[in-house]
């Protein structure tokens, strides 16, 4: 038995038996010697339903990064350059103006699995779904008076690199929300406390924690996070900014154990940065036959979505796959096809990583990354 | 001297102008927010554009900058002369005459402009002690960058003026961003 205590009624806790943790991604410590944060990863393979808790959602910094301790009450948000009238915004101020409340995936650009990874972990764990509450940056921007000729913003966080990204004004105008509310409570400060900008869809580092700048400009500006994404090639560019339809099975997947042949249903979590998810399919004899996966809810514009399969293992080794497609008919490819279409070798597809993942169960029962390259 | 007339003309279409934009302007639906000062603007206006609107004065050469780069602790983690220590390297070990995207990725050489290596640096560095560096002191690094990598000759003095003029190797050899709209697919022709 617990014991009430005063800790725990103010703010509780879960089971001591349930031990699912984040990792640190990629090979480097967070956090390192100094205490400084870089790419943390979700456990995917534990998760239920489709909101990552705050707890464990995915934290990527820009550079390995001490996270600002910023007083809400001090906190600002400026809006300038081409509009009208340039505003600030206190939090009480965006709390008077009317908000959306709104489920949607983050996910890190490193988010690429490869045959290393030794678990859905290690393989797609820099990507999180949370319920975002805020004001919509258009509602922000019609308030402000965007001008004629403004085609792109710059948004600029308040920590010690103010990381700045620039982003087109047509996405600003759609759907991106300046959010001070994550599943419930306020924004957490691995999560950009007390502002952050979501934008729905696009590679994580957009999603500008800390959020105090927006600057509306006529053209791309080419700073700090700008210069990380320069690339030589159209392709690479363009398909390095908006994630494509992406799924992956996190039960069973590698790491984990089947007990015996018999019943087991298939589960995993579908998302894309082109919309909401309209269909998802099973494979569970590496890609010879396809069956429709059940969605768990209806799924949501640029959300992770919860499927489900039943399947009946015979015992015999076998590969699962899932693939989805969103609703502008985008379908998730497997590297090869990528490999296929761009003429390139399997480790060079270019662009964000939205592969089929194989998941290769062995007779014995164990489960193993079925990547090869 | 203006001409009385002129001054008339002048006052008539300025008030034009001025009653032009109030017309063209959007209205306050919420009324929620302050106007910033121009002062706070300024003083949080830390992108800089191609243009260089932004840069604030100053100078810098490429022998100040060598001062400051050792003086400013920049050797510990990028090596003497920007090569050789475990932060990323800052002088290429080929010349101008290789191609641009195969001298690897070093800022004062793929930078589209100068202003992206000033921003970088006034945001960035020195690691830990992000924004203490005074617009001289970034426009002498820069320049002592863009020099180590003969991009500009060593006496080469950068400010508000020269810095946005300087002409960076990769020219326009770069992928250009994608007209994003909403709703519509990553890349025409591409099923995935």
């Amino acid at each position: 038995m617990i014991r009430g205590d005063k800790d725990l009624i103010a703010y509780g806790d879960r089971s001591h038996f349930v031990t699912s943790v984040r990792i640190p991604h990629g090979g480097r410590p967070s956090p390192d010697a100094f205490g400084l944060v870089f790419h943390v990863a979700s456990p995917l393979q534990d998760s239920v339903g489709v909101i990552t808790p705050s707890s464990l959602h995915y934290v990527a910094t820009t550079r390995g990064s001490f996270l600002p301790d910023i007083d809400p009450r001090e906190h600002r948000l400026m809006i300038h350059g081409m509009v009208d009238r340039p505003l600030t915004f206190t939090m009480e101020d965006l709390k008077r103006l009317p908000s959306v409340t709104r489920l949607h995936f983050i996910e890190c650009a490193g988010n690429r699995s490869t045959p290393k990874a030794k678990n859905v972990q290690e393989s797609h764990g820099m990507t999180s779904n949370a319920e975002w509450t805020g004001v919509l940056l258009s509602t922000l921007l019609k308030e402000c008076g965007v001008k004629g000729g403004a085609s792109w913003f710059v948004a600029e966080g308040a920590e010690e690199v103010k990381g700045a990204s620039s982003m087109p004004l047509a996405k600003a105008m759609d759907d991106v929300i300046v959010a001070y509310g994550m599943n419930g409570e306020p924004v957490r400060p691995q999560n950009g406390f007390p502002l952050r900008l979501m934008v729905p869809g696009f590679e994580g580092i957009f999603s500008t924690k800390y959020v105090r700048r927006i600057k509306l400009v006529d053209r791309y500006y080419m700073n700090y996070n700008d210069y990380g994404h320069l690339r030589q090639d159209e392709k690479e560019t363009v398909l390095g900014y908006q994630w494509g339809p992406k799924s992956v099975i996190t039960r069973p997947s590698a790491g984990q154990q089947l007990p015996g042949k018999g019943f087991y249903e298939i589960t995993g979590l579908a998302w894309s940065g082109g919309g909401a998810i309209k269909r998802v399919e099973v494979s569970t004899d590496d890609g010879k036959h396809w069956m429709d996966a059940e969605f768990k809810g209806t799924p949501q514009r640029m959300a992770h979505a919860r499927f489900g399969c039943p399947w009946n293992w015979d015992g015999k080794e076998t590969v699962l796959l899932s693939r989805c497609t969103d609703e502008l008919g985008q379908v998730q490819p497997t590297r090869a096809q990528v490999a296929k279409f761009f003429n390139v070798p399997l480790g060079e597809v270019p662009g964000l990583d939205n592969t089929i993942q194989p998941w290769h169960v062995a007779s014995d029962g164990s489960v193993t990354n079925g990547h090869t390259t | 001297m203006a001409t009385p007339h002129r001054f008339l003309a002048c006052v008539l279409f300025g008030g034009l102008l001025l009653g032009a934009s109030v017309l063209a302007q959007s209205s306050s639906k919420y009324g929620v927010g302050t106007a910033p000062t121009a002062e706070e603007i300024r003083a949080w206006d830390i992108s800089i554009g191609p243009d260089g609107a932004e840069l604030p004065p100053g100078r810098g050469t490429a022998k100040e900058g060598a001062q400051l780069f050792t003086s400013k602790g920049c050797v510990a983690c990028h090596g003497a002369n920007g090569t050789g220590g475990r932060a990323p390297e800052l002088k290429s070990k080929d010349g101008p005459s290789v191609e641009t995207w195969k001298r690897g990725r070093i800022l004062p050489v793929r930078a589209p402009f100068a202003t992206t290596v000033w921003d970088y640096i006034n945001r960035g560095m020195p690691l830990g002690r992000e924004g203490s560096l005074k617009p001289d002191e970034v426009y002498a690094l820069t320049a002592f960058l863009l020099s180590l990598n003969e991009v500009i000759p060593e006496d080469f003095v950068l400010d508000q003026q020269s810095l946005p003029k300087v002409k960076m190797p990769i020219g326009d050899d770069y992928a250009s961003l994608p007209d994003w709209k909403p709703r519509t697919r990553r890349m025409k022709g591409y099923p995935y």
